[in-house]
């Protein structure tokens, strides 16, 4: 064991040569606890249990790789959508072109500000649901970002807005390496909407620590950006009050390495958590949903649902775990994750876990993976429909019952439609 | 119009010979149908016909209008105005009714190099023709026959058929699990469609449904061959002795 523990502590090491801690303020403490965290984990080896699937060298090393920025001239996803717009180009905050940050019902400051404004609730939050996420599972690059974020959002809801508040992530420099961090409070009883779109950076490291008080809601869907070679790990802690409701929904088109991992925590009783997820990947492509839901409190719903179709060698990887302590009696969990193969070289790598230690619960889980369905096919085919054209209806079904858990409507047509064009597209 | 010659198919997997020569023509404007015992590879002849995987014709023709449809493409023969009413329609999570009967029409009239069918004339058209077989909205915008009853998805078949106006109509066993009800909506539907351009071929064990849709010829298969044609007096017969007397006749 010797030596892949000096490997690791090299890898370390060279990581850390390459960034700077920021110095000043009241996030000094939450920074350098979280490198001590760091420090002490050490950055994911392929020998750690929750990266078997995933190999972390190019998110681990000193330099990313360099992504080219893809071209295109679509209307970026949300466009049509009222909302607040706030920009981050390569990870860095761009005012000139965003919204003023104002919006009833909402404070939105950048973390750079919280401790000169003396935000309570904000200091209070930062790195520590992303610490309380650790165990069981270490989470090193999340511990990364909390300690080396420089930029990202206080965002504060104390009553429900009149629009969503829409991220958007331009990458602009193909060798940017971007660290974004943001904090949210729901308070009792507001509800907040929150996209998130673009490809961020080269290789983008994001950590959203969530936390929503009683009766609360945060609806929060995101489309990940279309850059064939970007690479992003991104963290959603979210802590849940009595009452809350968390939605989160994740599409993935492209990306040579993607490694989503949300980390769910209910505190309170009656509350619900949906965390779904649907990606289309093609070749030089590997996406890795990794969930983590702790019910620590009476009859909480979770519910995942994933979707992967990939073809020509593109690879999925879901590890989903529902934790159930004895305590939280009347547990409903529910878990599936589904690949379509369209063809003989791509591959699923699922691995879905219960661990259960109340006696009064329902829970359960279930993974497929299969090709398109032969019968179906030829039924549509039967009907005057092309090859190429049933097999992208079926592949679009397929995914639609992903997208089907994003609560508003019009979002998910939205997104449905944007997929089929990009299915018709490729074929 | 539909015109098949010594017909031999096995299947791929296995030496098994299904069908051993069949020969049938059906002149447009005709409805002809095909009795038979089980096994005597009547549903065998719908799915060949309509380029279903896993057969592999060793001889003979199939050909539509003149056109061989055992060289085409599944699609290809259906906007070649083949259709094939399915015994078991198939179920699409996913799949909107409407989005796939748009999907259908509009390929076919693509392939046909016609213009597609604008979203406010394929509507009025499809709630008219909808309307007919007693098929409602919300039938309409569930997925393709997922939770439909039986009666459903032989109603559903018949609606696409309607919308895609094909030339020849293949049935395979449309009766099957339907209600005295629903064989007569099914089969009003079919006979809405008969005109002097359109030819059937209906796939049936029983005379029921012949009473509701009359043919002109019908057809007695059996082990991979047709081993007698006739009238609609036919069917009538094998409706009151079965097959035993006629299966004896011919051998």
């Amino acid at each position: 064991m010797a030596v892949p523990e000096r490997k690791a502590q090299e890898a370390l090491e060279a990581r850390l040569a390459g960034l700077v801690l920021p110095e000043g303020g009241c996030l000094d403490k939450p920074r350098k606890e979280a490198l001590a965290r760091l420090t002490e984990m050490g950055l994911p080896q392929r020998r750690d249990e929750y990266w078997r699937f995933t190999r972390p060298d190019t998110l681990i090393q000193p330099e990313p790789l360099p992504a080219r920025v893809f071209d295109n001239d679509e209307v970026p996803v949300f466009s049509s959508i009222d909302r607040l717009k706030i920009v981050f180009v390569d990870g860095v905050f761009d005012p000139e072109a965003s919204d003023d940050l104002e919006l009833e019902g909402v404070r939105i400051d950048r973390i750079a500000d919280i401790c000169d404004k003396d935000i309570h609730w904000a200091k209070d939050l930062y790195g520590v649901l992303e610490e309380r996420g650790q165990h069981p599972v270490a989470r090193p690059l999340a511990a990364l970002n909390t300690a080396f974020a420089r930029d990202g959002l206080a965002i504060h809801v104390t009553r429900t807005p009149s629009k969503p508040i829409s991220l958007v992530y331009v990458h602009a420099s193909e060798t940017s390496d971007a660290i974004l961090h943001h904090i949210i409070r729901v308070e009792p009883e507001a509800e907040l909407t929150l996209l998130e779109n673009g490809p961020a950076a080269a290789r983008f490291n994001k950590c959203i620590e969530v936390d929503i008080a009683d009766g609360g809601k945060l609806h929060h869907v995101r489309a990940q950006g279309r850059d064939h070679e970007r690479r992003a790990v991104t963290h959603m802690f979210s802590r849940l009050g009595a009452r809350s409701v968390y939605k989160s929904f994740t599409l993935t088109v492209n990306g040579v390495m993607t490694r989503n991992e949300q980390i769910v925590e209910f505190t309170g009783d009656d509350a619900l958590a949906h965390v779904a997820g649907a990606c289309l990947g093609d070749g030089d492509f590997h996406h890795d949903d990794t969930v983590f839901v702790t019910h620590d409190a009476l009859n909480c719903e979770s519910r995942q649902v994933f979707k992967k179709v990939l073809k020509n060698g593109a690879v999925g990887v879901f590890q989903g775990k529902i934790l159930v302590n004895q305590k939280a009696q009347k547990t409903d969990g529910y878990q599936i994750s589904q690949s379509l193969l369209l063809d003989g070289d791509s591959q699923f790598l699922a691995k879905p876990e219960l661990e259960i230690y109340a006696d009064d619960v329902a829970c359960s889980h279930g993974s497929t993976s299969g090709a398109i369905d032969e019968e179906s096919l030829f039924y549509l085919r039967s009907r005057g429909v092309p090859e190429k054209d049933a097999t992208n209806l079926l592949t679009l079904a397929f995914l639609a019952e992903a997208v089907d858990e994003i609560e508003d409507p019009k979002l998910a047509e939205d997104l449905l439609e944007r997929l089929e064009a990009w299915l018709a597209r490729r074929s | 119009m539909l015109e098949i010659k010594n017909l031999h198919v096995q299947l791929e997997e296995e030496d098994k010979q299904i069908l051993k020569g069949v020969d049938l023509t059906v002149e447009p404007g005709t409805v002809h149908a095909i009795m038979g015992p089980n096994g005597s590879g009547k549903s065998t002849l719908s799915y060949v016909l309509a380029g279903r995987d896993g057969y592999e014709v060793t001889e003979g023709t199939a050909t539509l209008d003149g056109e061989s449809l055992l060289d085409m493409e599944p699609e290809e023969r259906a906007a070649a105005g083949l259709f094939l009413a399915f015994q078991y329609p198939v179920e699409i999570p996913g799949v909107g009714n409407m989005t796939f009967l748009r999907t259908a029409v509009n390929a076919q009239r693509k392939a046909r190099g016609e213009e597609e069918l604008s979203a406010a004339d394929f509507l009025k058209l499809v709630r008219e023709r909808a309307k007919a077989l007693k098929i409602d909205a919300d039938m309409l915008k569930r997925p393709v026959n997922v939770g439909f009853s039986g009666g459903e998805k032989k109603r559903n078949e018949i609606l696409q058929m309607a919308m895609l106006e094909p030339k020849m109509c293949i049935l395979d066993e449309t009766d099957s699990g339907l209600d005295v009800d629903a064989m007569k909506l099914v089969s009003d539907g079919v006979n809405a469609l008969r005109d002097a351009g359109r030819g059937f071929l209906v796939i049936t064990h029983y005379q029921r449904l012949l009473d509701h849709i009359k043919p002109d010829v019908v057809h007695i298969m059996a082990k991979g061959r047709i081993i007698k044609t006739g009238g609609p007096e036919l069917a009538l017969e094998v409706e009151t002795n079965g097959y035993a007397d006629i299966l004896n006749e011919v051998a």
